[in-house]
């Protein structure tokens, strides 16, 4: 049986482990901790959480102003009010000054579920990774999470790293080393490489399966790190399957799919097929409903490779 | 003032916290404390206050309504319903996929809904846009905004009332549900917004302060309003979160949490229906 877990609950087992190890650890939420699992840390480090209320801006330019007084600030909200309600105010106060804060939504894209378009946030990869010195994450279940809540807390500057409301399938265990900025190649092939983030990469791991019985050998590259992107294991997968599915729970424009075309490209343009959000508005609906009508799927990534491969077949 | 008027609204005042329940205990997803909440205030508009015709949506003579607290769009969807906007069994179909009825409120899909809200904050920006429109077209139309107490820590809110007072928006009639509570608790605790009164009226507004529950004060209010020059109208309607259900009042927990199949009956019971 595949374990499930949450990203958002990894996250706030571990925020409070960090509490514990280093007292400049601080965390700020907007009316938001019950959901985004702050609570466990407000709840053992009072002194140290900040409730801003539902004042978004102000809670990024906040811990900005707490960066410059050598603190570590964490900062959560669902990621439409992080990535887009606060987007200057991170662009301005965070990155440019390269302050030492660490945005860590949770509720990223469409598995936000019920509440509908105005609450899913599809475009946040895009808008995030467009910003000079930020470095953007998406991990692809709790043991990734835990790893990469750790690793951003001893990086020094500013990370976007991007969580989600729903469980999903525990793909590694306690053995998995993260880095920020390095792939990882789950399954080795020859035919494709999907190139998935978040929780694409579980669906990769079961189409690269099910694509093996029909003789077909693909490739897994999870790319956790979106930015700054693992350019030497993309370019071998360019170059040694010849062709690539991206797969994000994003929209195709300018997220993972935006980021590997911009490299493929310049470095080595192969045939690609970008799996996401189809460049609209997210819907209400239930969760695992909405990944099945927005192809976000292993279906969906099959249906895919054929044709990219149908592509690469034509050159 | 109509004062005859009074027992019929609240009867459907009523009824419609009876549809909030139903609609929210059969989608399983959704806000029940602030539905409950600005009800009273809703029926009002739609049952008396505003000018509107349900079989004509896009009627260019009617009046205005922005949902600012968009999570509270069971509230919006069951007055609609009741007004004959979309059959009441669309009710049903709320925040499933394909359904016209949006987990926020959506003017694409539903007719009625002139403003996509559901990100707080940002509704009395865009009522203040329409009453400006409205006002450089003439006439008497009016713009009526419904925000959460917990939305008004947004910077946003604070711009629009700025410009609101600025621009002497007197066809704007905003409305607090100041419920006391937001999602991590009470609002004093996490974010104090008071003392709203005063703050407003600094901000250049005309403040009535009433009691969210009671039809009589509400309607005096918006047409005390209505008669207010120069000047946009602040409503300050002090209400409870959950109004209607005993176990659901003034408990934050069940800000977005839906009846249980146990909770059903007693909350209908509550409402004076069922054993
Ligand atoms: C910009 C933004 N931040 C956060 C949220 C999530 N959220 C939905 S409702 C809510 C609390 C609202 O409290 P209040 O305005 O007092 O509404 P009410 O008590 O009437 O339900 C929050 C934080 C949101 N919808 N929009
Ligand atoms: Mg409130």
């Amino acid at each position: 049986m595949t374990q499930m877990a949450a990203t958002r609950d990894a996250y706030g087992t571990t925020l409070v482990e960090l509490g514990e190890e280093n007292p400049a650890v601080v965390v700020l939420d907007a009316d938001l901790s019950g959901s985004t699992k702050t609570g466990l840390f407000a709840k053992r480090f009072p002194e140290r959480f900040f409730n801003m209320g539902i004042a978004e801006a102000n809670m990024v330019g906040t811990a900005a102003g707490l960066a410059a007084a050598g603190k570590i600030p964490f900062v959560s909200t669902f990621a439409i009010f992080a990535a887009g309600r606060a987007w200057e105010q991170i662009r301005q106060s965070v990155a440019y000054p390269k302050a030492n804060v660490k945005i860590v939504p949770t509720h990223g894209g469409v598995t936000v579920g019920e509440d509908g378009a105005s609450h899913q946030s599809v475009e946040d990869i895009a808008i995030m990774r467009a910003i000079p010195n930020m470095t953007v994450i998406v991990p692809a279940d709790a043991v990734e999470t835990a790893a990469a809540v750790r690793a951003v807390a001893a990086f020094k500057g500013p990370v976007y790293l991007r969580l989600g409301r729903n469980k999903v399938p525990t793909i590694f265990d306690d053995s998995y080393r993260f880095e920020i900025g390095k792939g990882t190649v789950l399954v080795q092939g020859s035919d494709l490489t999907f190139v998935t983030t978040g929780l694409m990469t579980a669906q990769a791991l079961i189409a690269a399966e099910r694509l093996k019985k029909v003789g077909i050998s693909a490739r897994v590259l999870h790319l956790a790190t979106i930015k700054p992107l693992d350019g030497d294991l993309l370019l071998d997968a360019a170059l040694e399957t010849g062709a690539i599915v991206t797969g994000e729970e994003h929209s195709i424009v300018g997220g993972l799919g935006g980021a590997v075309a911009e490299f493929l490209a310049e470095q080595a343009p192969t045939p690609l097929v970008r799996v996401g959000v189809n460049d609209r508005f997210g819907t209400s609906g239930k969760a695992e409903e909405l990944l099945k009508y927005f192809g976000l799927t292993h279906e969906g990534l099959e249906e895919a490779a054929h044709r990219v491969l149908e592509r690469k077949g034509a050159r | 003032m109509h004062r005859e008027l009074i027992p019929t609204l609240e009867e459907k005042a009523r009824n419609l916290r009876v549809s909030i329940i139903k609609t929210l205990h059969r989608s399983q997803s959704g806000h029940t404390g602030g539905s409950l909440s600005a009800i009273d205030l809703i029926t009002a508009l739609y049952f008396h206050t505003l000018r509107h015709r349900p079989a004509e949506p896009a009627w260019d003579g009617r009046d205005r309504f922005v949902l600012c607290k968009g999570h509270a769009a069971p509230a919006q969807y069951v007055a609609l319903a009741e007004a004959g906007y979309f059959p009441k069994e669309d009710l049903m179909m709320l925040r499933r996929l394909g359904s016209h009825l949006q987990g926020h409120p959506d003017s694409k899909q539903t007719p009625g809904v002139d403003v996509c809200t559901g990100s707080l904050g940002q509704g009395l920006s865009q009522a203040c846009g329409i009453a400006l429109g409205l006002r450089l077209d003439g006439g008497d139309r009016r713009v009526y905004a419904l925000m959460g107490d917990g939305e008004l820590q947004e910077g946003q809110v604070w711009e629009a009332a700025m410009s609101a007072a600025h621009f002497r928006l007197d066809n704007l009639c905003a409305i607090v549900d100041a419920n006391g509570l937001q999602i991590d608790g009470e609002v004093a605790k996490i974010m104090g917004v008071e003392p709203l009164g005063d703050k407003f009226r600094a901000f250049g507004w005309h403040v009535i302060e009433i009691d969210g529950h009671d039809l009589g004060q509400i309607l005096a209010a918006y047409a005390h309003a209505a008669t207010v020059k120069m000047k946009p109208t602040m409503i300050i309607a002090r209400t409870v979160k959950g109004k209607g259900v005993s176990f659901f009042e003034n408990k934050a927990a069940y800000h977005g949490v839906t009846p249980s199949d146990e909770e059903l009956p007693r909350a209908l019971y509550c409402l004076g229906c069922g054993e």
